[in-house]
C-alpha cells in the first residue's frame, strides 16, 4: 500500500513515504485502548440488538429475546397508576361535590390531581399560579370575584361545558352588544356611560357626563350588569363597581369594551377530561382562596 | 460564442424572474424572484462588460481568488450568524424583544432558522468550500478544475444564502429543521453542490501526487453524501410554480425518519466529516508536524462514514418510530464513539513533539481546543443517543447545549484557526497583524462556549427532571410555564456566553482586515509544485 517506508531519526516509527504540500504521515499503529474500546462497543452492540427489537425483516423486525416494547412499558406504567387510583377515583365521582372538601382523603387526592390537571390544561390561559392574565380577559381564579359563580358546583359546570364555545350546547352563554360598531349608541352616549362606569368604580371622572351616562346605563346596561352595576351571574356579566377588571378599567379600554364588546371563550372540557379529573380540578380551583 | 450564450441565458433568467415575481402567490416567493432578477441582471452587466476578453487560466498557478473570497464570506457570514444567535438567545430570555412593530419579521420563529442556516450553511458552508478549494489544490499540486467553475460555486452559494435568509423572515419555509429552504432554493442548492463536486473531483483527477491525501477523503465523502441527503430529504411537490410552498412526498413517521436521517447526517457529514478534512490539513500545517497515524486515519474514516448514516433514528426515540429503528439508531451511535475519537487522537497526537507551540502560538491553541470540543461532543452525542439518557435529555436545552459545544467549539474554532492560517498566505503577508488579538479571541470564545454549554446543561437537566416529576398518585407536578420561568437566569447566562463568542469573532474580523490592510505584501509565489 505504501510506496516506501522512511525512518526519521529519533523516532521509532517511520512515515508512509508520502508528502502532500509538506504534510507527511507517521506509521504509528492504532492505539491499543482505542481498538479494544471499539471492539467492546461492537460486541455490546451485537448483544443489544439480540436482546432488543432491532433488525428489520420482511414482515416486521426481530423482537429481541427480552421481549421489550416501549409501547407496552408506557401502557403498563399508566395502568399501574390507574389501578392504584381507581378506588379513590370511584369514590370521588360518587361523592357529593360539596362534601369532597370535608373528606380529608378525597380532598388530598383531589387537590394533587386537580393541580396536575390545572397545570397541564388550564395554566395556558389562567397562568400556572391561577392568577389569570391582567387586562387580557383571562380571569383571576384566586380572588372572590366570580363571573359565573364561585361555589364548587358552578365551577364544575363551567369547566364541564365551557363558556361561549360552539362545541357544547350547554356551554354558558351571553353576548354583550357591540354598542359602537352596531351603532346602538352614538359617541357622546358611549363617552358619557364610560364616565358613569368610572364614577361607580370610584375612579376620576367628569361628573356632568357621568350624570348623563347614568341614564344611558339604565336604558342599556342594567339588564345584564344590574341596576347597581354589580353584575349578574346569570349572564356572566362582571361587577363594574370594584377594582377587578377583566380587560381593563381605564377610560380607553372601557370605551373599546362598550364600542366593540367582548366575547371571552372557554372550551368545554368534558370531551377531554374524565369526570374525576373535572371534579378534582373544580375542587382545586375552589380551594385556591376565592371559593364560595 | 460562450460569452453570447452566457448573455442570453442571464438575460432570459432576469426576465423570467421578473415575470415570476409578478405572478407570485406569496411575499417570500416574490422577494426571492426579485433577488434572482437582480442577481441575473448584475451578472448580465458584468458579462457584457467583459465580453470578448481572453480567459487566462494559468495551469501552473493555484486558483486562489475564490479562496480569498471564501475567507471574506466565511468571516462575514460568521459574524452575521453569531449576531442573530445572540439576538434570539436574548429573545428567549426576554420575550419583549420579539418586536410587535416588525410585522413578525423579527420574531423568534422567523429568526431561528435564519440563525441556524446562517451559521451552518453560510458560515460553515463557506468555510468548507473555501477549505476544500484550498486543500484540494495544494495536496493535489493541481489548479482547481473547471476554469471559472469555482466562481460559479462561490457566487451560487452566496445567492442561495441571500434567498434563504429573505424567504425565512417573510415566512417561506418547509418546516424541516436545517432543511427549511423552500423547493426552488433546494433545486438551486443541488445545482451548485454538483458544480462543487465537479470542481473537487476534477482537481483530484488532475492531481500530480500519486496518492489522495486523507483530508480529501473526508471532503469528498462530505460532498457526495450531502448531495444524496439533500436531494432525498427535499423531494416535494410544489403547490404552484409561482408559490414557495410545497408538499413533501413522505408522510407521517416516514417523513420524520427521512428528515432525521438527513438532519443527523448533516451533522455527521457537513459538520463532522467536512471539518475533519479541514483539521487533517490545517493542524499538521500549522504545527509543522506529520500526521500521527496513517492507519488510524484509514480505519476511523471508513468506520465513521459507515456508522454515521445509521444514527438518525436516535432523534426519534420514544415517538411513533418503531422500536427496532430506535434500537439500531442508538446502537450505531454508541459504536460511532471510537471512530469519532479516531479523528481527535490523530489531531491531538499530531502535536506530539510540538506541544511547546501551545505557549507561543494562539492559532495552534485554538485548533487544540477545537479538537478538544470535538472529542467532548462526540462522547456526549453517543451518550445522549442511549434511550435511557435520551428520555431525560430529549426536547430539553441539553440538546441545544450539545449542538453548540460542537458547533461553537469544534466547527467555529477550527474555522477560526483555518482563517488565521489562510489570510496571511492568501494575501502574501508575513504573518498575522496581531497574535495578541488572536489570544483575546481565543479566551473570549472559549469562555463564551463554557458559559453557553454549562448553562444549557443546567437548564436542560433541570427542565427534563421537572417535566417528568410526578407525585405519589402519578400526577405531573409542574406546568410547562413553571419550567420556562425556572430557566430564566440560565437563559441570560447563555446569551452572555453568545455575546462573548460574537465579540471574539468581531476581534478576528478586525485582525484579519488589518493583516491585509496594515502590512506590506511579500513577493508572490503562487506557482504549484508537487511535494514529492
Amino acid at each position: 500500500m505504501c510506496a516506501k517506508q522512511v525512518k526519521k531519526s529519533g523516532q521509532d516509527v517511520g512515515t508512509t513515504g508520502h508528502s502532500w504540500d509538506g504534510i507527511e504521515e507517521l506509521n504509528n499503529p492504532l492505539p491499543r485502548w482505542w481498538v479494544w474500546v471499539f471492539y467492546a462497543c461492537i460486541v455490546w452492540g451485537i448483544g443489544y440488538t439480540i436482546a432488543y427489537p432491532a433488525w428489520p425483516l420482511i414482515n416486521g423486525a426481530t423482537p429481541g429475546v427480552l421481549g421489550a416494547s416501549t409501547r407496552a412499558d408506557v401502557a403498563a406504567e399508566i395502568k399501574r397508576f390507574d389501578d392504584a387510583n381507581a378506588p379513590i377515583k370511584a369514590k370521588l365521582i360518587a361523592a357529593d361535590l360539596t362534601a369532597i372538601a370535608g373528606d380529608e382523603e378525597l380532598k388530598g387526592f383531589a387537590t394533587s390531581a386537580g393541580a396536575s390537571v390545572f397545570k397541564n390544561n388550564c395554566a395556558q390561559c389562567h397562568g400556572s399560579g391561577a392568577a389569570g392574565v391582567q387586562g387580557k380577559g383571562y380571569p383571576n381564579l384566586l380572588d372572590d370575584d366570580w363571573l359565573w359563580g364561585g361555589d364548587v358546583a358552578s365551577v364544575h359546570t363551567t369547566i364541564t361545558h365551557g363558556i361561549r364555545n360552539t362545541t357544547d350546547p350547554d356551554a354558558r352563554y351571553s353576548e354583550m352588544p357591540k354598542f359602537g360598531t352596531d351603532e346602538l349608541l352614538d359617541e357622546t352616549q358611549i363617552g358619557s356611560v364610560v364616565q358613569y362606569v368610572l364614577q361607580i368604580s370610584g375612579q376620576d371622572h367628569d361628573a356632568a357626563a357621568a350624570t348623563a351616562g347614568a341614564t344611558v346605563f339604565v336604558e342599556n346596561c342594567v339588564a345584564c350588569h344590574g341596576e347597581d352595576g354589580k353584575g349578574l351571574r346569570d349572564f356572566g356579566a362582571p361587577n363594574l363597581t370594584d377594582a377587578v377588571w377583566l380587560y381593563g378599567g381605564d377610560e380607553a379600554t372601557l370605551t373599546e369594551s362598550i364600542s366593540k364588546a367582548r366575547f371571552g371563550v372557554m372550551p368545554a372540557w368534558a370531551p377531554k377530561l374524565s369526570e374525576d379529573e373535572i371534579r378534582a380540578v373544580a375542587v382545586y380551583v375552589h380551594s385556591l382562596g376565592g371559593g364560595e | 460564442m460562450w460569452d453570447y450564450i452566457k448573455l442570453v441565458v442571464l438575460g432570459a433568467v432576469a426576465v423570467l424572474a421578473a415575470i415570476a415575481a409578478n405572478y407570485a402567490h406569496d411575499l417570500a416567493y416574490q422577494v426571492n424572484a426579485i433577488v434572482v432578477m437582480l442577481a441575473a441582471a448584475i451578472a448580465f452587466v458584468y458579462a457584457l462588460r467583459h465580453t470578448g476578453e481572453a480567459r487566462v487560466y494559468p495551469a501552473n498557478e493555484y486558483f486562489d481568488g475564490v479562496v480569498r473570497a471564501g475567507v471574506i464570506a466565511t468571516t462575514f457570514w460568521g459574524v452575521v450568524g453569531f449576531l442573530v444567535g445572540v439576538v434570539i438567545a436574548f429573545q428567549l430570555a426576554f420575550p419583549q424583544l420579539n418586536i410587535d412593530h416588525a410585522f413578525g419579521i423579527l420574531n423568534f420563529g422567523r429568526l431561528r432558522p435564519l440563525h441556524t442556516s446562517a451559521v451552518i450553511f453560510a458560515f460553515g458552508g463557506n468555510a468548507l468550500i473555501m477549505s476544500a478549494f484550498y486543500i484540494v489544490q495544494r495536496t493535489s499540486a493541481s489548479r482547481l478544475f473547471g476554469g471559472n467553475l469555482g466562481w460559479f460555486v462561490f457566487w451560487g452559494w452566496q445567492l442561495m444564502i441571500v434567498m434563504a435568509a429573505t424567504s425565512y423572515v417573510l415566512g417561506g419555509t418547509q418546516g424541516k429543521e436545517y432543511a427549511e429552504t423552500v423547493w426552488y432554493i433546494d433545486i438551486w442548492i443541488a445545482v451548485v453542490w454538483v458544480a462543487f463536486l465537479l470542481a473537487f473531483i476534477g482537481t483530484l483527477w488532475n492531481r500530480k501526487e500519486p496518492h489522495i491525501y486523507v483530508a480529501n477523503w473526508f471532503l469528498l465523502s462530505m460532498i457526495v453524501t450531502v448531495a444524496m441527503l439533500h436531494i432525498v430529504n427535499n423531494l416535494a411537490i410544489p403547490v404552484s410554480i409561482f408559490s414557495s410552498q410545497s408538499v413533501p412526498v413522505y408522510a407521517g413517521v416516514q417523513d420524520a425518519m427521512v428528515q432525521w436521517w438527513y438532519g443527523h447526517n448533516a451533522v455527521g457529514f457537513f459538520l463532522t466529516a467536512g471539518f475533519l478534512g479541514m483539521m487533517y490539513y490545517f493542524v499538521p500545517k500549522q504545527a509543522e508536524r506529520p500526521v500521527y497515524s496513517y492507519k488510524l486515519s484509514i480505519i476511523h474514516f471508513w468506520a465513521l462514514i459507515f456508522l454515521y448514516i445509521w444514527a438518525g433514528p436516535h432523534h426519534l426515540h420514544y415517538t411513533a418510530l418503531p422500536d427496532w429503528a430506535s434500537t439500531l439508531g442508538m446502537v450505531m451511535s454508541v459504536i460511532l464513539w471510537m471512530p469519532s475519537w479516531g479523528g481527535m487522537i490523530n489531531g491531538l497526537m499530531t502535536l506530539s513533539g510540538a506541544w511547546d507551540k501551545l505557549r507561543t502560538d494562539p492559532v495552534i491553541r485554538m485548533m487544540v481546543v477545537s479538537i478538544g470540543f470535538y472529542g467532548m461532543s462526540t462522547f456526549e452525542g453517543p451518550m445522549m443517543s442511549i434511550k435511557a439518557v435520551n428520555s431525560l435529555s430529549h426536547y430539553t436545552d441539553w440538546t441545544i447545549g450539545h449542538v453548540h459545544s460542537g458547533a461553537l467549539g469544534w466547527n467555529g474554532m477550527i474555522t477560526f484557526g483555518a482563517l488565521y492560517f489562510l489570510t496571511p498566505k492568501l494575501w502574501n503577508r508575513d504573518g498575522l497583524y496581531s497574535l495578541k488579538l488572536v489570544s483575546w479571541h481565543f479566551w473570549l470564545a472559549t469562555i463564551g462556549i463554557v458559559l453557553y454549554a454549562s448553562s444549557m446543561w443546567v437548564t436542560g437537566i433541570m427542565e427534563g427532571l421537572m417535566w417528568r416529576e410526578v407525585d405519589a398518585n402519578g400526577f405531573l407536578v409542574n406546568a410547562f410555564a413553571d419550567t420556562v420561568a425556572a430557566k430564566f437566569p440560565m437563559y441570560v447566562v447563555r446569551g452572555l456566553g453568545g455575546a462573548l463568542f460574537l465579540t471574539g469573532a468581531l476581534i478576528m474580523a478586525y485582525n484579519l482586515w488589518m493583516t491585509v490592510r496594515a502590512q506590506p505584501a511579500k513577493a508572490v509565489n503562487n506557482s504549484l509544485v508537487p511535494a514529492e
